[in-house]
């Protein structure tokens, strides 16, 4: 069996016991990034060198502790680690070395973690097909003619070629999620709160949420035991018991209830991904599950309330990139001249988009309107989710409308934002949910399911992916 | 007649060790972006947490001034750009803050005037930068991000001021209660009390237009700039000109203000709630624990100075708005009583002499001990208060005791009637042009009579003494014996 098929369990085993070298399995990674990454562009930039150097380091230690002893991983490019370069897929922030690690960086650094390299994403991670990258277009492993999705496209790719074992993506309306169904592999959005936000470049902070890419909901589970936890450096984590994910990964569901919404009929969805979703119900009732119908009638204003929420933060998180302490740095006679020619050139358009819809959410005379009235339905979906989950333990929904689309295929910005309905309204609602493969569509293109759970049930919710991810690999 | 309607907007530094939202220090002082991090620098990813010291710090100076306190008040994002603000926008309070609606009430000529005020909020400060020469004409600038982060509290007042005197007096007694409560250096040459000031006159119940002055470095600056500036609005006013709403910079050296230089764009600060910090939530125990720390406060001190030691307004205040002073003076009156008197002495006597030397009260060595020795000697009548005031001078001085300096100088008053009467007939006898003076009804010669009187009696004869005797002298001689 090839080095790059195992999973994290079997990788980090045969490396303690020295049946595997931590420096094979870097070098099996690299490899496959060398004859891959060329047509992939996956990563904005590969630490080849650190990389081998930490699994020599490991090789070298009588000392073998760590649950991610020797994995290679990838990291989307708007997680700080130390002294590695932090672009947030921006030119505004080509050249920033970052001088410190997020708080996920160390923890999984401390578990033995081998951080292999910095994936390609949207610019600030607004974006769903990596597209909206300053720097290239990375393309989907599965066919180089469609999006690998996005914001973490770069993360999701990498996962799915075997360029990276596991790889961490932020999702702050779907980010991780979409990607992860796009290039037909694991994506979790943890609850908001159960990952620290700390080292991650804002998008929209009430929104943000790293999350862990895998080719398994083992490998997915075990990434998110390492990375979760209260974090004194971010006071909105949770202060929750954590635990090891991989103990509820049984496959027994017997008894629980999904729900399906009620609403999701208003939208349309590929015939396919329908099928898929009708299937999925199947599995979860020949393992005993419930099939519940709930109903959240504020789900359609769901987009448009994103679309407020997460610019108006977007537009003061970006205030900080002026030119004048790092990156990019325009020129002027005056001030307001220099910030304008180092906003202007430094940010790309969609970015700029977003900015000018957050500044003008918040003006004065527009705020309660705006703003104002978006967070009041925001809470209103919050509140319908919290009475759902009186009737079930968990949602079921495709995690997007369609398969992966082509480069250039989706026209203007509205037509992207749709593709992640059914992500965003879960980021509104502050929780976890899943998107697991669910088959593939006729173009051989990857099906993607969403399991939606209550607030800090990821254990639970995982193992209702893994009752799928069973299904689907049989 | 006009009538001015003054406001006033104060930034307190609070004195905490770290920052408001990260661990570096606060220190003053210190070479520029010594004390920086990834939070207080805007980093990218990095992320504020509260400072509970400051909450604390902003609670106890809530309760003093008699601000009611939000249990859950709430972060927002002030949105603007300049290259000292890191992030681009200040974390600071906005509809929810700390401390709203309270008063504080000063004791002025005998009332008590007082000041309500809106609110008080805690906040983040921003950098500092540096300009070579004028703002609008330096090439380049420098910014010191130590002060980034460092935590404020923000004074706002109701327009109850109507003079400069009443700021003066309000920016004192706050200085004196932040550095009473230790929430504050209270320096304002340090930055760690800042002042904007509105003003707007009017001659009915409408206000006026406001007009906001800003570098105001000192108290005495904000008493001239509000001062100057109802004289300008009374007098454009009374052209029949028109005050223009705008902001106006206080000029030291002129003691005028005048309009910005660098205009003031029209600013939408976009606030917003800051979503990486949950509302502040404080227990009411917690709150209701802090007012019990809050000590006796400087104008509380001042009138029960007034009203039980019977203290004149100005010794009180000056006494009771420095901690030091009003510690000091209560340990010596409660061993010693003779409030007025012990006030007169410290000072007059002992706060001159110190100065006089560049000494501190923590190192005045005249204590309790000294005054109880003091008031022995003055209380049997061995002492006049003179003496005794140049016995404190030299004993503060000097650090020899009361009763070595009055020994060694033989200070002790004369006493003896006898004694008295025949020095007394001496000069009465070897000045008789005086006399004669005195006789004829220029009753003024009386004191140069006493003077001599003294003079032979080397200063020390017990003056009510003298005085009675000399009278019964030239009474007699009145009497028609020459």
């Amino acid at each position: 069996m090839e080095i790059t098929e195992l999973g994290i369990a079997e990788v980090v085993s045969k490396i303690k016991s020295k049946e595997l070298k931590a420096k094979e399995v870097v070098e099996s990674y690299l490899k496959n990034i060398d004859k891959l990454d060329k047509d992939i562009q996956a990563f904005l930039s590969v630490s080849s060198d650190y990389a081998v150097k930490k699994a020599e380091e490991i090789d070298e230690s009588d000392n073998k502790v760590g649950k991610l002893l020797g994995v290679p991983i990838a990291i989307k490019d708007n997680i700080s680690v130390k002294d590695f370069e932090l672009t947030a897929g921006s030119k505004i922030l080509k050249g920033y070395i970052a001088p410190y690690d997020a708080t996920v960086t160390e923890k999984i650094k401390n578990e033995g973690a081998i951080i292999i390299g910095k994936t390609n994403l949207d610019e600030f991670a607004m974006g769903s097909s990596t597209e909206n990258s300053a720097f290239f277009k990375t393309k989907n492993p599965v066919n180089l003619e469609y999006v690998p999705g996005g914001s973490s496209g770069g993360s999701a790719a990498s996962v799915r070629a075997k360029e990276a074992l596991v790889a961490l993506g932020s999702d702050t309306g779907g980010s991780v999620r979409q990607p992860a169904s796009f290039c037909g592999v694991v994506g979790l959005k943890p609850t908001y709160g159960r990952v620290s936000r700390y080292g991650l470049v804002a998008f929209g902070s009430s929104l943000d949420v790293i999350g862990p890419i895998g080719r398994s909901v083992a490998d997915v589970a075990r990434l998110l035991s390492v990375i979760s936890g209260f974090d004194p450096h971010d006071s909105t984590t949770a202060n929750v018991p954590t635990g090891n994910f991989e103990e509820y990964l049984t496959g027994d569901i017997k008894g629980k209830r999904i729900g399906v919404i009620k609403e999701i009929r208003d939208f349309s969805i590929q015939e396919e991904i329908s099928d898929a979703f009708s299937s999925a119900l199947k599995v979860f009732e020949n393992n005993g599950v419930e099939i519940v119908e709930i109903s959240l009638p504020h789900l359609k204003y769901a987009l448009s309330v994103y679309y407020l929420i997460a610019p108006s933060e977007a537009s003061a998180n970006l205030a900080r990139y002026d030119g004048i302490r790092y990156g990019f740095e325009g020129s002027g006679e005056n001030l307001r001249d220099f910030y304008e020619d180092s906003r202007t050139k430094g940010f790309g358009k969609e970015v700029k988009r977003r900015i000018l819809i957050g500044t003008f959410a918040l003006s004065e005379g527009y705020y309660d309107e705006y703003y104002l009235k978006a967070s009041k339905v925001r809470r209103l979906i919050f509140e319908e989710f919290k009475k759902a989950f009186d009737d079930c333990d968990a949602i079921l929904t495709p995690t997007t409308p369609t398969t992966a689309f082509k480069f250039g295929a989706k026209a203007t910005p509205l037509e992207m934002y749709l593709s992640d309905v059914f992500t965003i309204p879960v980021n509104l609602a502050y929780l976890p949910a899943v998107s697991v493969p669910f088959g593939y569509d006729k173009t051989g293109l990857p099906i993607g399911l969403q399991v939606i759970g209550k607030w800090f049930s990821e254990g639970e919710l995982l193992n209702f992916a893994y009752v799928l991810e069973e299904e689907s690999n049989v | 007649m006009y009538k001015p309607t003054i406001g006033l907007e104060i930034h307190i530094q609070l004195s905490t060790k770290s920052k408001m939202f990260c661990s570096c220090s606060t220190e003053f002082g210190d070479p520029p972006n010594t004390h920086v991090c990834p939070v207080c620098l805007g980093l990218p990813g990095a992320l504020p947490v509260i400072n509970k010291e400051a909450v604390k710090y902003g609670i106890k100076l809530a309760h003093a001034l008699n601000l009611n306190i939000n249990l859950a008040s709430t972060f927002y994002r002030k949105n603007y750009f300049y290259p000292d603000l890191p992030k681009g926008y200040q974390i600071t309070q906005y509809s929810l803050p700390l401390g709203f609606e309270g008063f504080l009430e000063i004791p002025m000529e005998g009332k008590v005037k007082k000041i309500r005020i809106e609110r008080g909020h805690i906040e983040e400060d921003s950098g500092k930068s540096i300009h070579i020469g004028d703002i609008t004409e330096s090439e380049y600038s420098f910014i010191d991000f130590n002060r980034s982060g460092v935590p404020l509290m923000e004074i706002v007042t109701y327009p109850d001021f109507e003079s400069g005197d009443e700021a003066y007096e309000f920016l004192t007694l706050l200085r004196s209660i932040v550095r009473y409560l230790g929430v504050s250096s209270g320096d304002m040459e340090k930055g760690a009390l800042r002042c904007d000031v509105n003003v707007s006159v009017s001659k009915d119940e409408n206000r006026g237009t406001k007009v906001e002055i800003k570098n105001l470095n000192s108290f005495r600056s904000v008493k001239r700039a509000i001062d100057f500036e109802v004289e300008r609005q009374v007098k454009a006013l009374e052209n029949g000109e028109r005050i223009v709403r705008e902001t106006r910079h206080f000029d030291e050296k002129e003691g005028t203000t005048k309009p910005m230089r660098v205009k003031e764009e029209l600013n939408d600060y976009r606030y917003f709630p800051e979503p990486d910090l949950p509302p502040l939530v404080l227990s009411k125990d917690y709150v209701d624990e802090l007012k019990k720390e809050i000590p006796e406060l400087p104008h509380k001190k001042a009138i029960r100075y007034i009203e039980t030691y019977g203290l004149q307004e100005d010794y009180a205040r000056t006494i009771a708005y420095n901690k030091k002073y009003a510690d000091y003076f209560e340990n010596i009156v409660s061993a010693v009583s003779h409030p007025k008197e012990v006030a007169n002495f410290f000072l007059v006597n002992i706060l001159g002499i110190l100065n006089k030397i560049g000494l501190d009260i923590e190192d005045l060595s005249f204590g309790v001990d000294s005054f109880k020795e003091l008031f022995s000697y003055l209380d049997s009548g061995q002492i006049s208060t003179n003496i005794a005031k140049s016995v404190i001078e030299e004993s503060v001085e000097t650090k020899k005791s009361v009763k070595e300096i009055i020994e060694s100088k033989g200070l002790i008053q004369v006493t003896d009637e006898n004694y008295l009467r025949e020095v007394i007939i001496k000069v009465i006898n070897n000045n008789p042009t005086p006399v004669s003076q005195y006789l004829s009804g220029k009753k003024q010669v009386f004191g140069f009579l006493v003077g001599q009187a003294m003079k032979e009696l080397k200063g020390k004869g017990k003056p009510e003494l003298v005085n009675k005797i000399l009278n019964e002298e030239l009474s007699k001689l009145e009497g028609g014996n020459v």
